[in-house]
């Protein structure tokens, strides 16, 4: 198992209570599909309507926001940690 | 009567209740305060503001408190200054800046927003609080920390300027000095607040400590005697203060304090750091993040959290963003000092940068009353211009020497004419 997903205490929920996933996908979309795959619940939170990753959901390979390394394409290699962090936004006020 | 509020999803509309979270667990979405108007209503009255002292907490009912809070400072109640000069020299007839560079205690414009997520920390029991920050938000964490009693935790890039790290030190706080920009820090501090029991005032406490930049927005409006300007100029890191400032207004709108009129809303980053700027500029729906590269550190967020927001907000107002470069800024920060007696950091050069070009490119109107958000002092980034005033070279203390002096000056005063 090459690749480690970590996950936020407020999407453990739909991991079992799961802190880290393990899985063997080689890029970044593979593994989030990974994730959606074997915890359907998690799906609609990690990708809107379209496909794309969610807006307020940051996702990075190790220290790195994937936006930066070509997003969901972006290749991983053995011991690579992927983190979803949720946003931190304060919100418009309407 | 106290006012009810409480955090309620910007997406999916679920109410939570006071809790220390910045996202909705329901859908993940950002939650933000949302209060029950017609409480607001029973309780708010312009006419007791007379009463009270001029600082941000005249403004208490509009603000997420606890029953029965004491504020235990003086936090905003800063200058609308008439910036007659400046209006002169860009062709304005009224040009109003708001200079939050002398917000007390710590010399910037998050003095406020840490006054609003401390009453929070106090209320949910955090005795230790703490931030990512670019400096300024790190000074007013720690001073207020220390004058309530809380332990400071703060986390700032290794490489920000020394002025602002020394001005964190001397309240006691703990500094934690990160590898990494400031979006890596704040990617840090959202696992560390996911982590420990800690009030990270811009991680989980966000909801609260944002609502404290609507007092800069009421004071522009109470300043300007109780009215809306037509166009405010703001600076953008996170993308947060553009979006309180605008729902203030709507607040006053609401309660009848100010008759409802268009506000354009104009955005301000720097050309190395200008994810929101070049979003509207490009007519982009989502943002893209950069790499920062700019002397103004405290705009330097290449992932705005708020940037979405701060998007639509620009866009619905009819307003709009630009850049500059750093050595507009530069050129800003003295103009500024030069034609109002003003020093602000480089965030201030950026706005006044920005508003000149607006003015340029015929975005803001001669005959518009225009107000410009000056949000940090002088003081913590003189590094950025220090080579800008070279030492000159010292004189004995006799006046034939000085008189050499003068005469050696007038006569490069002549040959620089000439040229």
């Amino acid at each position: 198992m090459p690749v480690t997903i970590e996950i936020p205490t407020a999407f453990r929920r739909f991991t079992d209570g799961a802190p880290k996933i393990d899985c063997s996908a080689s890029t970044i979309g593979g593994a989030l599909n990974e994730l959606t795959t074997r915890f359907p619940a998690i799906a609609r939170h990690v990708r809107d309507e379209s496909g794309q990753i969610r807006q307020f959901l940051n996702v990075y390979l190790n220290e790195e926001d994937i936006r930066f390394l070509g997003g969901e394409s972006c290749s991983l290699k053995e011991g690579d940690r992927v983190l979803l962090v949720p946003s931190i936004a304060g919100g418009l006020g309407r | 009567m106290s006012v009810y509020y409480e955090l309620r999803c910007k997406e999916c509309g679920k109410t939570w209740g006071n809790v220390p979270r910045s996202f909705c667990e329901e859908c993940f979405s950002p939650v933000e305060v949302a209060y029950d108007y017609d409480s607001v209503k029973k309780v708010a009255r312009r006419e007791n503001l007379s009463s009270r002292s001029f600082n941000m907490w005249r403004y208490a009912e509009l603000l997420p408190l606890p029953e029965g809070y004491e504020p235990p400072n003086a936090v905003g109640g800063t200058p609308l200054v008439a910036a007659r000069n400046l209006a002169a020299r860009w062709g304005l007839k009224s040009l109003f800046l708001k200079n939050d560079a002398v917000c007390f205690p710590s010399l910037s414009f998050k003095d406020r927003v840490v006054a609003t997520a401390l009453a929070a920390a106090r209320h949910f029991g955090f005795t230790t609080v703490g931030c990512s920050s670019t400096g300024n938000l790190a000074n007013a964490v720690a001073a207020q920390a220390a004058q309530q009693g809380f332990d400071a935790c703060v986390f700032i890039p290794a490489d920000l300027e020394p002025a602002k790290v020394l001005n964190t030190a001397v309240y006691g706080a703990r500094i934690f000095r990160i590898n990494g920009n400031y979006d890596q820090v704040n990617r840090l501090c959202a696992q560390i607040a996911d982590r420990f029991l800690w009030g990270l005032v811009n991680v989980n406490l966000r909801p609260y400590y944002s609502e404290g930049s609507k007092t800069h927005g009421y004071e522009i409006a109470e300043q300007l005697g109780w009215r809306l300007p037509d166009n405010v100029v703001v600076p953008m890191a996170g993308g947060s203060l553009i979006t309180k400032i605008a729902k203030a207004f709507r607040e006053l709108i609401a309660l009848g304090w100010v008759e409802e009129k268009p506000v354009k809303f104009f955005g301000a980053q720097a050309t190395g750091c200008s994810p929101i700027s070049s979003a509207v500029k490009r007519g982009l729906a989502r943002f893209e993040p950069q790499k920062p590269d700019t002397i103004a550190r405290s705009l330097a967020i290449g992932n705005p959290a708020d940037g979405p927001f701060a998007i639509k907000q620009i866009r619905e107002s009819g307003g709009w963003a630009e850049d500059v470069s750093d050595p507009e800024i530069v050129a800003a920060i003295k103009v500024l000092a030069e034609t109002e007696g003003i020093f602000t950091e480089t965030a201030g050069g950026v706005t006044v940068g920005v508003a000149e070009k607006l003015i340029r490119e015929g975005r803001i109107l001669p005959d518009e009353t225009t107000v410009v958000c000056i949000t940090g002092n002088g003081l913590k980034t003189t590094d950025a211009i220090a080579a800008e005033f070279p030492v000159t070279d010292a004189i004995a203390p006799r006046l034939d020497a000085f008189e050499a002096l003068l005469d050696n000056q007038l006569a490069n005063a002549a040959t620089a004419k000439g040229n």
